[in-house]
């Protein structure tokens, strides 16, 4: 069964945002957000800066709170129980811009933490998994080093690669290698790409077009806290609709 | 001169020869310039001025051995004087033939803390030592030193005193502090307002007032409003207000430490599902105690300088003794052998953990940032 089949076949939303608000104090930072993510579907998110990316994504694993509207992450609605967050926190990864790795730990027991305080693994297990991981991420040979020690394109594929251990069923991505010299760029997104290919369901907020042609199944594109336009990679870079589409493409394709 | 090279091909040299060795140090912190010169030769005289007159009064002049005051020549210090009172200087007025209870405890608490030192013991074998030192030994030393149960003869705590209380009030300030300054600080910073309040009162309250006045109330102002027979031992009260007046400061230390912390910490440990408590304990304190190790154990330090007060409650610690002693009619006049003596012995402390500290440092330290 070829990865397209697979996809089609588990043709479940496991991600919904229906009519979401949300407000800092009296800022109303996101408008109406509606989107239904897929099993297994990738989704790029681009826009200006401060329109509210980072936002809507750290809404899905309530990093922030929502005040109005529906999110709903494979049957849980996310509301003020705690137990409830704790548990699609569990199978929702995240990644972040800086890392942040634990500088305390080495790369090894960063990996092997969340395994076996929240899934109660075994910690020889554990550190099986954790191995298994850093191999896909293809830096076995700095288990035993700290955070501080690796380069910036090391320490990201050592988050993933930490998210991955604990077995998401939902990746998310904020700018993953905007905080990464040009060099470091291609080995994160190449780690990404191996994700996506396996089919893994994934929403990226980045501003690599390369990656979103290569692997976005739909991008999306946000300004003022709202979905200004969402389409396939083709359409959406060759002809996006929106004038605020359009200027923000042009800038960024042609600086 | 300096060779030329082609691109690409340079060599790793040494470095210049005259940048190195003790003459080039000498030269370079000593007497860089004509004022850095005067000052290096300004100390040099000072220091001949002051130490060899302390040197004789200290070793050279001063009398070691003898029983009383007509032992001592008077040119140097008289050391037969804290020779005397050595005992109730290091234990008080604790039974001589009971003191072996307390240094077996001292030998306990060395046996115990030393394979922390090596590098080479399991970090496992080192928790559970770690842990019998904080939790295990306070308990059974409790019923060693006061007596009265398993055959042990009863010694009520006014008669304990010296060096002995002095450890006793300071090690129970430091080992109650830091869990209760952890929890201050968390709660402190807890988004539960109640909780909050409550945290900042109680902070704000003991930061508030000095220790003196600490003491005073707990010896004399409490038994005005307990009756006699229910209130706990005036040692007891003093050690409750120690600890929680040192707790209140460490609970600033340590959110100093927590506030460090960035953000994305946090968020990383919510993110992989760890609950409240357990981001808190596996994540968050252990970066925020590691950053604020200076200022915790300036804290350690200045609680056990200020156990000292408890001479204004009546209670007679290692420099009450020496103070004491000093006014005992057979030896009046050798108060400075006491200070001096007192000082010493709360200097090997305070260093001790000083040292300790900067080892702890270096020994947490991964490399970040
Ligand atoms: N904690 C906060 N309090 C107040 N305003 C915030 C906060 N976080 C973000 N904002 C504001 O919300 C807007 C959206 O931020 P963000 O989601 O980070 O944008 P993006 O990731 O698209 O650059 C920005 O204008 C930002 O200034
Ligand atoms: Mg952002």
């Amino acid at each position: 069964m070829s990865e397209q089949q697979k996809r089609e076949m588990s043709d479940e939303t496991v991600i919904r945002l229906v009519g979401m608000h949300k407000w800092y104090g009296d800022f109303h930072v996101l408008k109406d957000i509606n989107l239904d993510v897929k099993r297994g579907e990738r989704i790029v998110i681009c826009g200006p800066s401060g329109s509210g990316k980072s936002t809507m994504i750290r809404c899905i694993n309530r990093l922030e709170e929502h005040q109005q509207g529906q999110i709903i992450i494979e049957d849980t609605e996310l509301t003020n129980d705690v137990k409830n967050i704790e548990e699609v926190r569990r199978e929702v990864g995240m990644c972040f811009q800086h890392f942040n790795l634990f500088p305390h730990l080495t790369i090894l027991d960063n990996l092997t933490l969340a395994p076996i305080w929240v899934r109660k693994m075994p910690k020889k297990e554990a550190e099986e998994l954790a191995m298994h991981y850093l191999e896909r991420v293809k830096i076995p040979e700095q288990a035993d080093k700290y955070p501080g020690q690796l380069s910036g394109g090391q320490q990201q594929r050592v988050a993933i690669a930490r998210s991955l251990c604990m077995k998401p069923n939902i990746m998310l991505f904020d700018e993953p290698t905007s905080a990464l010299d040009p060099e470091m760029i291609a080995e994160v997104l190449d780690v990404m790409v191996t994700l996506a290919e396996e089919g893994m369901t994934m929403l990226c907020v980045t501003h690599e077009m390369g990656f979103a042609r290569k692997v976005a199944d739909r991008v999306i594109f946000m300004d003022g806290g709202e979905i200004i336009e969402e389409n396939t990679p083709e359409p959406f870079f060759n002809n996006p609709q929106n004038e605020r589409t359009q200027l923000f493409l042009s800038q960024i394709l042609n600086h | 001169m300096a060779e030329k090279y082609t691109p690409g091909t340079h060599p790793d040299l040494p470095p210049p020869k005259n940048l190195v060795g003790p003459a080039a140090w000498i030269r370079d912190n000593l007497f860089s310039g004509p004022v850095n010169s005067i000052m290096t030769l300004f100390c040099l005289y000072l220091l001949w001025v002051i130490v060899p007159p302390l040197v004789n009064w200290l070793f050279l002049n001063a009398d070691w051995i003898g029983t009383s005051r007509d032992d001592c020549s008077k040119e140097g210090a008289c050391w037969v004087f804290i020779d005397v009172w050595m005992r109730q200087l290091m234990y008080g007025r604790y039974p001589a033939e009971e003191i072996w209870r307390i240094n077996l405890s001292y030998i306990l608490v060395v046996l115990t803390a030393l394979p922390l030192f090596f590098k080479a013991v399991p970090s496992k074998v080192k928790g559970a030592l770690a842990g019998v030192l904080l939790i295990v030994y306070p308990i059974v030393f409790f019923y060693l030193y006061v007596g009265g149960s398993f055959g042990l003869e009863f010694v009520e705590t006014p008669r304990w005193g010296g060096l002995f209380l002095t450890l006793v009030i300071a090690v129970t300030g430091i080992v109650a502090s830091l869990p209760l300054g952890i929890v201050l600080a968390l709660g402190r910073r807890s988004e539960m307002p109640v909780v909050k309040s409550l945290c900042v009162v109680f902070i704000e309250f003991w930061r508030g007032i000095p220790l003196i006045t600490v003491l005073f109330m707990a010896s004399v102002m409490f038994p005005l409003f307990v009756p006699e027979d229910l209130s706990p031992d005036k040692l007891v009260r003093a050690l409750v207000g120690v600890a929680l007046f040192s707790s209140a400061y460490m609970a600033e230390v340590i959110r100093g430490g927590l506030q460090a912390i960035p953000k994305g910490q946090y968020e990383a440990a919510a993110a992989m599902g760890l609950s409240y408590w357990k981001s808190m304990l596996l994540v968050i304190l252990p970066q925020a105690l590691k950053m604020v190790i200076p200022g915790i154990v300036n804290t350690f330090i200045g609680l056990f300088k200020d156990t000292t007060l408890v001479l204004i409650i009546g209670l007679f610690d290692l420099l009450g003794m020496a103070q004491a002693a000093a006014t005992n009619t057979d030896w009046l006049g050798f108060t400075i052998e006491g200070y001096v003596f007192a000082a010493f012995g709360f200097f090997v402390f305070c260093f001790a953990m000083s040292r300790y500290s900067q080892r702890l440092e270096r020994a947490l330290d991964t490399g970040h940032k």
